[in-house]
């Protein structure tokens, strides 16, 4: 088989899975009306499936930062941190996320999936060993492939399992990054953050824990699941996106270690690529303003977040364990998912649809995300639809 | 390692390939577990926590790259089991 009848083969499997030609795979937007409608084809359909978790993709603020940078320096910096690209926002940025976490040093990255290559693989190279969920986002594995080192798995959420394998690590301890999220993308459900780092003190490992979902949902002041257990000092490096809670695109790390400041000179996803540009960074400065002081955005996140969870619960729908923005619907089959997430769109409802082997333990599954601009009548819309689908798949 | 060791190996393997694919295709040490048996990686990747804690060895997934065929993982195991 050559190398384009490979591709064939695997559009081939595709197809085979979605018969109708639906296109539930990059599904075209054709107009975007605000936080939780757009128009699919010629239906004005409700977003259930973006990661607009605090609403504020058309914030007046984020908006007028954006158009003001614009203005200012231009649409793009055309080049690399290393190089001209470290603009006088991106420095900014850099301190305010780590002023925002109370820590020494920040790091800003083009995107989120490159804030954990570039961090993966600047931290852990050949001869290290990397300890990862199961269910971890394809950026961790990706950044633990690139980096060359060993790359161990422990079952998702399990610390039993988790110290099982750090005990068989010897004294490879000492070179080992744990590595776990604060709300994992498939199922919604939370990492035993605080069991995580008594095993880390106790195999005096290094922590990263990737905020991406968590930023802007969870702990008084939205930094994540450091700030809701009460353990920010005890993780040695956060990571995180702009593409969720702060509506635009890019990523970061932060750590009270100086040594984070040497990724700048060794990590090729933050040195090979363009830095963010002006307005991207001008809008995500405003919205992390918004976020930190967004108590109110985050109270009516968790009152959709709960309404929708009850509901589907309610309903007989099996779903992740810990109610949140991401709730997944699970379900044993492809087709069924499919069925279900067809049926919803036809009610116009966009949602996500995740198949095997991207969903755990081969099931599949319709997933919505919540977001605080939702009204309590459209969540409630999606409930009922949920339940009156109930009996059809 | 002795060499029953490695046919504990090679039998286990076996056994718990033939339960994850829908293949009737009778599994050998040169049967191809991606082309012929058609196992997912999340599949595969369940399958070495498995190996691992059966045998209380750690096998990193990197290593994998290179293992296509039941013998070649068979001989991993064994390698690192009896590097152990």
């Amino acid at each position: 088989m050559n190398l384009l009848e490979k591709l064939d083969a695997a559009a081939a499997a595709r197809k085979s899975l979605l018969p109708n030609g639906v296109g539930a795979f990059g599904i075209p937007i054709e107009e975007i009306y605000s936080a939780t409608e757009a128009r699919i084809g010629d239906r004005r359909v409700l977003l259930l499936g973006t990661n607009n978790y605090l609403g504020l993709t058309f914030a007046p603020e984020c908006i007028r930062a954006a158009h003001e940078a614009i203005d200012k320096e231009g649409t793009g910096t055309t080049g690399s941190r290393m190089a001209n690209g470290s603009y006088f926002g991106h420095r900014a940025l850099e301190r305010e996320f780590a002023e925002f976490y109370q820590c020494g040093f920040g790091i800003v990255f083009t995107t989120g999936y490159q804030a954990n290559l570039g961090t993966i693989s600047g931290l852990v190279g050949p001869g290290d060993t990397v300890l990862i969920d199961g269910d971890s986002h394809a950026s961790i594995y990706d950044g633990c492939i690139l980096s060359g080192a060993d790359i161990i798995r422990f079952k998702h959420n399990d610390m039993v399992d988790m110290e099982k394998r750090l005990r068989r690590l010897g004294d490879r301890v000492e070179t080992t990054l744990i590595i776990a999220e604060g709300i994992y993308s498939m199922l919604g459900d939370q990492a035993p953050l605080a069991e995580i780092v008594k095993l880390k003190n106790a195999y005096n490992c290094i922590l990263l824990l990737d905020e991406a979902h968590s930023l802007g949902v969870l702990g008084e002041t939205g930094q994540g699941l450091v700030e809701k257990t009460g353990l920010l000092k005890e993780v040695d490096f956060i990571t995180g996106t702009f593409s969720k809670s702060l509506c635009s695109i890019g990523g970061f790390c932060v750590s009270n270690h100086p040594q984070l400041e040497q990724l700048r000179y060794i990590s090729h996803p933050y040195i090979f690529t363009a830095s963010p540009s002006p307005a991207t960074i001008a809008s995500t400065r405003a919205a992390l303003v918004l976020l930190s002081k967004g108590s109110d955005l985050r109270m009516q996140l968790w009152n959709n977040c709960t309404q929708l969870y009850s509901q589907l619960k309610e309903t007989g729908y099996l779903l992740g364990p810990d109610p949140g923005p991401v709730i997944a619907a699970i379900l044993d089959t492809p087709q069924q998912a499919l069925q279900l997430w067809q049926s919803l769109l036809e009610h116009n409802i966009y949602v996500n649809l995740i198949l095997p082997p991207a969903a755990p333990e081969g099931k599949s599954l319709v997933r919505c995300s919540v977001n605080a601009a939702h009204t309590p009548e459209q969540i409630k819309y999606v409930g009922d639809t949920f339940s009156k689908l109930y009996n059809t798949i | 390692m002795t060499e029953s060791n490695y046919d504990e190996i090679m039998q286990l393997l076996c056994d718990r390939l033939s339960g994850l694919t829908n293949s009737d295709a009778q599994i050998t040490p040169e049967t191809n577990m991606i082309s012929q048996l058609s196992i997912d990686s999340i599949k595969l990747l369940n399958l070495i926590m498995e190996i691992e804690d059966t045998f209380d060895v750690s096998i990193p997934i990197n290593a994998l790259t290179d293992i296509h065929t039941v013998r070649e993982l068979a001989d991993l195991v064994h390698k690192i089991k009896s590097a152990s």
